[in-house]
């Protein structure tokens, strides 16, 4: 079955209150069409699940500065001021995890697995009383299982079965996403037939993948930010 | 050479050949420009790298990779790309040599706090946790006091903790100081300052064990 759908059926999909997870960390992998898809579309009472808040104006930024999202759950928002701001004044709540804690949350939901037991973060404020769990005479943290209703994701390439390659630092949370939410919507600049990819290759196979929108050219969005080139 | 240069300078001469070793945010990340080009290490980048190496030139550079501060990297020979999953089993398995990285606070027991200053900056945790926990030796570059000089080398941390007693060495752009059961030992100075000076910048006691220092 074919998967394609165009840029403003596949967003349209989403409900205002959804739970969202955004691939990306950084630019690289930020799925930047569809989060301006979602802009305009005007959606509201969102939580998003991504890794950072991206940088001021781009990307999962837009939704925040648009009021668009009430809970951001993510681990890193030091690169942009402005939603660090935000928190402070309360406009939006912002939920930090240990980075691999809330990839292996979310690998764990993708799994069909309802949490793990960690020690990362165990004697820090970050964990409470009810999160301790003695068992055999150690004590360890229980992690819960991360799922959402959506995921947005950018693949470098793709077939219409919904078979995604990423690319460089792009893979980050994508596969982990893909897996662990029920509604999966990718973009990609590069759909191909079926048969396009050596199938050891295929990171995410299309059994977790809804939705495909291919993505006619990259905005300057996708590329280099001067202010990160090192001169 | 500004302070900076004098941290970085200082801070690439612990990287040992054929280790793993995080660049934290911030300073750290800037060391591996020290690096001479034919340095046998593998850098990881929590974002999913093995063999992140020095920004590719200009026509080549790659806008879909990064390191974790958003500065465009290169791959080395023999670099793994992987999801952000495989990134920190690496890094929970203890599979890192060394980890260097920046601080809000540090002190005496070695504990280390960079995650939030309540109500004001609180940039979050990233991988600051999971490295700091679980890499083999952590290594501290930070200024000796802050902007408004006041020390950032103290007895005991104020601001909620990334990790308890995980620090093995700070390097500071004043001296090398080591965490160590009897609490912080100068092993070198990097600037002309007298034992009496440093201790006034620091809050935690020094006890000072200098080879060949320059004061």
């Amino acid at each position: 079955m074919k998967k394609n759908r165009t840029l403003e059926n596949a967003i349209a999909a989403i409900p205002s209150g959804a739970v969202i997870m955004v691939g990306g960390f950084g630019n690289p992998g930020t799925p930047f069409s569809l989060i301006s898809e979602l802009v305009r579309q005007g959606q509201t009472d969102l939580t998003l699940i991504k890794n950072d808040a991206n940088e001021a104006g781009h990307g999962v930024s837009r939704l925040i500065e648009n009021g668009q999202v009430k809970k951001l759950i993510t681990t890193h928002i030091g690169l942009n001021k402005g939603v660090i701001d935000r928190m402070n004044r309360g406009d939006v709540e912002v939920q930090f995890h240990p980075q691999g804690m809330l990839a292996e949350k979310i690998r764990t939901a993708g799994a069909g697995s309802f949490g793990f037991l960690t020690d990362i973060g165990i004697d820090s404020e970050i964990t409470r009383p009810e999160d301790l769990l003695d068992w055999q005479g150690k004590t360890y943290k229980v992690e819960m299982a991360l799922s959402a209703d959506f995921a947005l994701l950018h693949a470098a390439h793709a077939d219409w079965l919904g078979n995604l390659v990423y690319q460089g630092s792009a893979i980050n949370f994508s596969p982990l996403m893909a897996m662990a939410a029920n509604h999966v919507i990718v973009e990609t600049p590069d759909l191909g037939a079926p048969g396009c990819f050596i199938p050891e290759q295929v990171h995410t196979p299309g059994a977790f993948v809804d939705s495909v929108v291919p993505l006619a050219s990259l905005t300057s969005d996708y590329g280099i930010l001067e202010h990160h080139v090192r001169r | 050479m500004s302070v900076v240069e004098r941290i970085l300078s200082r801070a690439v001469m612990e990287i040992t050949p054929g280790s793993i070793v995080n660049l934290g945010i911030g300073l750290p990340t800037q060391v591996m420009h020290y690096l001479p080009d034919d340095f046998d290490v593998q850098i990881h980048s929590e974002n999913g790298i093995l063999g992140a190496w020095k920004q590719a030139a200009p026509e080549q550079m790659d806008p879909f990779l990064i390191d974790a501060a958003g500065a465009y990297v290169s791959l080395r020979e023999g670099a793994s790309l992987f999801d952000s999953a495989v990134s920190f089993a690496m890094i929970r398995r203890a599979r890192l040599d060394l980890t260097m990285i920046g601080a809000f606070e540090v002190d005496a027991h070695g504990n280390l706090a960079n995650w939030k200053i309540p109500g004001k900056f609180s940039p979050g945790i990233g991988g600051a946790m999971e490295l700091a926990q679980k890499t083999q030796r952590i290594v501290v570059l930070t200024t000796h006091t802050d902007k408004h000089g006041n020390p950032k080398i103290l007895k005991t941390c104020r601001l909620p903790l990334t990790a308890k007693a995980c620090v093995s060495r700070i390097i500071s752009d004043l001296a090398v100081m080591d965490v160590t059961d009897q609490g912080l030992v100068v092993r070198e100075k990097l600037v002309e300052i007298s034992d009496a000076d440093l201790q006034a910048l620091t809050e935690a006691e020094l006890t000072f064990a200098t080879e060949g220092g320059t004061a």
